[in-house]
């Protein structure tokens, strides 16, 4: 028995060596650095609870965190409702196993390609000139040009659901397939319509894989800092921006901070989402 | 068969309006990177020509795009190699309980779940402070494989969740030796999910930012030679770039399809004699 052990633990090294360098390590360099002391050119050793005083005694902080957990909240049920539907038609109401299998691959293509480059593909659409608005003008719907198609909350909004509803659909199309389907036959024999299938017998089942997808999608939203910059044109704050802002200006154990709070919060929501579902089992 | 529910038409009415509005923006950008000399970031196509791909090739054109991705390129592929070994490695370790690891499993759904900037700050500040000093094929390496390694056990999770050993006894009692059996019966079997894996590896890493943007030393990748460009460039040149990373990326992906069909079909063909005649 303690020979599998050594196994085991042999075969799990190098993965622990890497998270223990390049996971644990920085992440308690950041807790430790959060207690520093730091002037306006440089920063030092020190333990003091300054940065989280100054932090929480913020207003606009506090306003960051509210407006980065509204844009999750926004972003997690367009994501939810739009990926749940998409992978509802797939395994549901597409017939044969090919064509799930194309139609599967076709909504999950655009996630082996850059990001940026989804973002920067808006430009012509949303833009002041772009596209949409070209055609509302043409079709004589309005007069002026939209401003806040582009750099704005939406676009940070719609960009989000563009690059993330396929982590809602992924593992959501997952459990769906393994549905028995004589349960659905059995729930349709004792008489329940679509729609009472659909919430009494899918729904249940399918719990696993929204947690699983809203997991990925709270988790990418609440930390990020690149499409919010992007797509809001610098003008949008959330709480990664906060940081990497402080960053910017050298000011890390201010960064620090806000991260140890930024992490202890997805933490915790995460943490609450895991006792849901158990991910080994549902892999 | 029986008829399609009207909701059939409804929810394919749904899914192609979500196609749309997958694929409509970087169709647009793969239309727009074709503007003409005098064309702008916008609609209308002021004639048709290859200028902005033309000027991508040109030296000096637009930043270090050429440099950025070569090295972009190496370090996917590092990070490719060390994804699939690792994530095999420990896929295998995982298949039994020993102690440590469950606490192992939560490190590895954290790296998932840990905002990216605290990771390229963190591995920053550490190689950094310590003297040891931040290089694309160093720290960046390290902090894309914090993202793209749970991807990959995860992977390896559902493979051997699914994963029959008999086959492994089968092997056993014929006498082959622990490696014997990894090499000649797991490892084509596992061999299909492991192509995915490498893709998982090499296309996170060749598109990330959020974890490379701190830590890549003096020299960009590819992605962040694109960030810095969305600044100060102002041209369609930024759209054939667009279009030719994607274009990479996508015949990428059509490769591994094509590998992964292939090997099934090679084990349609070739797997079983069952059924096929008395011995």
């Amino acid at each position: 028995m303690r020979r599998d052990h050594l196994n085991s633990w042999l075969l799990a090294t190098p993965l622990t060596i890497i998270l223990t360098v390049f996971l644990i390590l920085p992440i308690l360099l950041i807790v430790a650095v959060s207690f520093w002391t730091a002037d306006e050119f440089s920063f030092r050793p020190d333990f003091q609870f300054g940065n989280y005083e100054y932090l929480l005694g913020s207003a606009v902080a506090w306003k960051v965190f509210g407006l980065t957990m509204l844009m999750t909240g926004i972003v997690w049920a367009l994501t939810l409702v739009i990926g749940f539907t998409v992978a509802y038609f797939l395994a549901f109401h597409v017939r044969t196993l090919k064509w799930q299998m194309v139609l599967f691959l076709l909504t999950t293509i655009p996630f082996w390609t850059s990001n940026i480059i989804r973002m920067i593909s808006w430009i012509p659409l949303l833009g002041k000139n772009g596209l949409v608005n070209q055609t509302l003008i043409g079709a004589g719907l309005i007069d002026q040009p939209i401003e806040w198609l582009l750099y704005s909350s939406f676009s940070v909004c719609l960009a989000f659901v563009h690059l993330y509803t396929l982590f809602m659909v992924v593992p959501i199309f997952n459990t769906m397939m393994r549905i028995d389907k004589s349960l659905i036959e059995a729930a349709r024999d004792a008489g329940a319509n679509g729609f009472q299938i659909l919430t009494n017998v899918i729904l249940p089942l399918t719990k696993p894989g929204i947690m699983i997808g809203s997991i990925f999608v709270v988790a990418l939203v609440m930390s990020d800092f690149v499409t919010t910059r992007f797509m809001s044109g610098s003008q949008l704050a959330n709480v990664g921006r906060l940081i990497s802002n402080d960053v910017g200006l050298l000011q890390y154990p201010s960064a620090a901070a806000t991260s140890v709070i930024l992490l202890i919060t997805v933490l915790l929501i995460i943490g609450a989402m895991l006792r849901i579902v158990d991910i080994r089992k549902e892999l | 068969m029986e008829p399609r529910p009207r909701s059939f038409y409804v929810l394919g009415a749904f899914f192609a309006l979500f196609m749309l509005f997958l694929y409509g923006p970087t169709i647009t950008i793969a239309i727009l990177s074709f503007q003409g000399p005098e064309g702008g970031l916008t609609f209308p196509l002021r004639g048709l020509s290859l200028t902005w791909f033309r000027e991508l090739f040109m030296e000096q054109a637009v930043g270090d795009i050429w440099g950025s991705f070569g090295r972009s390129l190496v370090l996917g592929l590092m990070v490719m190699v060390t994804t699939v070994v690792v994530s095999v490695m420990a896929g295998l370790a995982f298949r039994r309980h020993f102690p440590g690891s469950t606490v192992l499993f939560y490190l590895v759904v954290g790296s998932l779940v840990i905002p990216s900037i605290l990771v390229s700050m963190g591995i920053g500040l550490l190689f950094d402070r310590t003297g040891i000093g931040n290089h694309w094929a160093r720290t960046a390496f390290g902090a894309q494989l914090t993202w793209t390694l749970p991807f990959g056990i995860l992977i390896m999770f559902a493979v051997f969740n699914r994963f029959n050993p008999a086959y492994e006894e089968a092997a056993r009692d014929q006498g082959a030796s622990t490696w014997q059996v990894f090499a000649h019966v797991v490892l084509p079997l596992i061999a299909p999910a492991l192509v995915g894996v490498a893709l998982f590896g090499f296309t996170l890493s060749y598109d990330e930012i959020a974890r490379t943007i701190l830590v890549s030393g003096s020299r960009n990748t590819l992605p962040l030679e694109i960030w810095g460009m969305t600044t100060n460039v102002t041209s369609p040149v930024l759209y054939a770039l667009g279009t030719l990373t994607t274009l990479f990326s996508l015949s990428l992906v059509g490769l591994v399809i094509l590998t992964v069909t292939a090997i099934q079909r090679r084990r349609a063909r070739a797997g079983s004699d069952a059924g096929k005649g008395l011995v």
